[in-house]
């Protein structure tokens, strides 16, 4: 066993121990983890957007644009609009903020339809095509394959299932008699669908136990060979 | 209150600690379980291994430092592949708490293999809005990112001369814990049709398999199970292959658990209607 010098290293394996006490039930120790993670994520995060986008987006680019309009004069400021526009970024971002006073605070929706109409309008085409269209087009295969066996069963269970899963989801029809048994079939998909991704979650979240484990028995404690 | 009842009625805590041990005793005890590889996986060492010294490889770093414990042995594996192989890399880290352990991975390994930035790697960084990141880097990755993440400008590098954009990259491979594989999928591959593989943590891989099928990504490594697979294919590392023993045992204890649970529902069901 060598004990790491290190302070940080020991700071992590404290935090990690004092996050794990919640399993034996809330404590105070918990509560101090759990809100120095909360803060620590909240001040990185402001940090980094505040000179990744505030600064080296919007006021690099606009000061550029106002050197033009002073420098060169307003006919090449005005063409220079790539530098000085981003400062109608500047205003939707500011507007946002009047939600912090009730009486405006109706403002902000402005920049909030701005942001929520110009990403849906972007998302539509490109979300279509590679979530929609790409996977409808991958579920028109043939029924029978020549001298593929494997094949064949696969394109049969892919086609089965999407065609009772989405079955399934289909409300306007009341599920009885043989639409009500390709619905059921259609629940039997989703659940070893959902079984699937189960598995995968306690796969996931073991290999994240067994990451704090190895921390703290390696890096920490240097229990490990 | 009979077997059964009390069985259903276990104090959580107790499912805690019998995971707790079933992690504890393989991390101070390891041993080695097989590791049998999928095709899909397969497919991305297949590729990588098939790039020719001085072809370039887009290794997308996109994870936070708790997803660790499951990707970084995917990065490293790949990262260490492709140094062995005189492959060049550009690498990314779009993910907001990311770019610093990247820069640790990627210094640790240019050190091993004797790698030079600019000449046989370039680090791009971190730029938030990781939407916007991926199509401007489609047109030319100068827009988004005009200089390295160590503020040298990318025309300076001798590596990134000629390379304008993902049409002067073999393949982008994007290993992540979070949404940003879904813009790699659509923008990348969608829109600039790259030839795209992905590894992402367990809890991610169920949903990319309709990816893999339709042929929008060509590789999928799912969680520290693909990463042991990859590490036993190229042969770099074992630190995933070492997790796969906890991993076995924890699951045993949990599928013995699920069985038992089972049991006393069904049981005291029994009990109930009788």
């Amino acid at each position: 066993m060598h004990l790491t010098p290190d302070i940080g290293i020991w700071i992590g394996g404290l935090l990690t121990l004092g996050i794990f006490s919640f399993l034996y039930g809330d404590n105070p120790y918990y509560k101090f983890c759990e809100a120095l993670f909360i803060g620590v994520s909240a001040g990185h995060w402001f940090v980094t957007l505040f000179w990744t986008v505030f600064v080296a987006k919007m006021i690099r680019n606009v000061e550029i644009g106002l050197n033009t309009f002073i420098t060169q004069g307003f006919s090449a400021g005005m063409a220079d609009y790539m530098h000085w526009s981003y400062i109608f970024g500047g205003i939707l971002g500011f507007l946002m903020l009047l939600r912090l006073f009730p009486k405006i605070g109706w403002i902000s929706r402005w920049s909030l339809a701005f942001v929520v109409g110009t990403t849906s309008g972007y998302y539509f085409i490109t979300y279509l095509v590679s979530n929609g269209l790409r996977q409808i087009q991958r579920t028109i295969l043939p029924l029978y394959v020549h001298g593929d066996f494997y094949t064949t069963i696969g394109n049969l269970i892919i086609i089965v299932g999407t065609f009772c899963g989405l079955t399934y989801f289909f409300f306007s029809k009341e599920h009885k008699g043989t639409f009500g048994g390709l619905a059921r079939l259609g629940i039997w998909f989703l659940m070893i669908t959902f079984g699937a991704s189960f598995g995968y979650t306690v796969m996931s979240r073991m290999s994240l136990l067994i990451g704090r484990m190895d921390y703290i028995f390696g890096t920490w404690l240097g229990m490990l060979g | 209150m009979n077997f059964y009842e009390r069985l259903m009625n276990l104090d959580r805590r107790w499912v805690y600690l019998v995971v707790g041990i079933a992690v504890i005793i393989p991390v101070l005890n390891p041993f080695r379980v097989p590791v049998y590889v999928t095709q899909e996986v397969k497919a991305i060492y297949d590729c990588v291994e098939s790039l020719e010294p001085g072809d370039i490889l887009f290794l997308a770093i996109d994870y936070d430092p708790q997803a660790m414990a499951e990707v970084h042995p995917m990065a490293k594996a790949i990262m260490r592949q492709c140094f062995a192989k005189d492959v060049k890399l550009i690498i990314s880290a779009l993910s907001q708490n990311g770019p610093g352990m990247a820069e640790q991975l990627i210094s640790e390994l240019s050190k091993e293999f004797g790698k030079k930035s600019g000449i046989d790697y370039c680090y791009l960084g971190y730029k938030p809005y990781f939407s916007i990141v991926i199509l401007g880097m489609g047109q030319n990755f100068r827009i988004p990112f005009p200089t390295d993440y160590y503020g040298v400008p990318l025309d300076s590098l001798p590596m990134m001369r000629g390379v304008q954009n993902y049409d002067d990259v073999k393949v982008v491979i994007d290993i992540s814990s979070g949404n940003i594989t879904d813009y790699w999928i659509i923008y990348g591959n969608g829109r600039y049709n790259v030839k795209l593989a992905v590894g992402v943590t367990g809890v991610m891989t169920a949903n990319y398999y309709p990816y893999l099928a339709s042929g929008q990504i060509f590789g999928l490594m799912g969680g520290l199970k693909g990463a042991s697979e990859y590490e036993v294919l190229s042969k770099q590392g074992d630190r995933a292959i070492k997790m796969m023993s906890i991993q076995t045992t924890a699951h045993i204890v949990i599928i013995l658990f699920i069985v038992a649970g089972n049991i006393g529902y069904f049981m005291s069901r029994k009990k109930k209607i009788k």
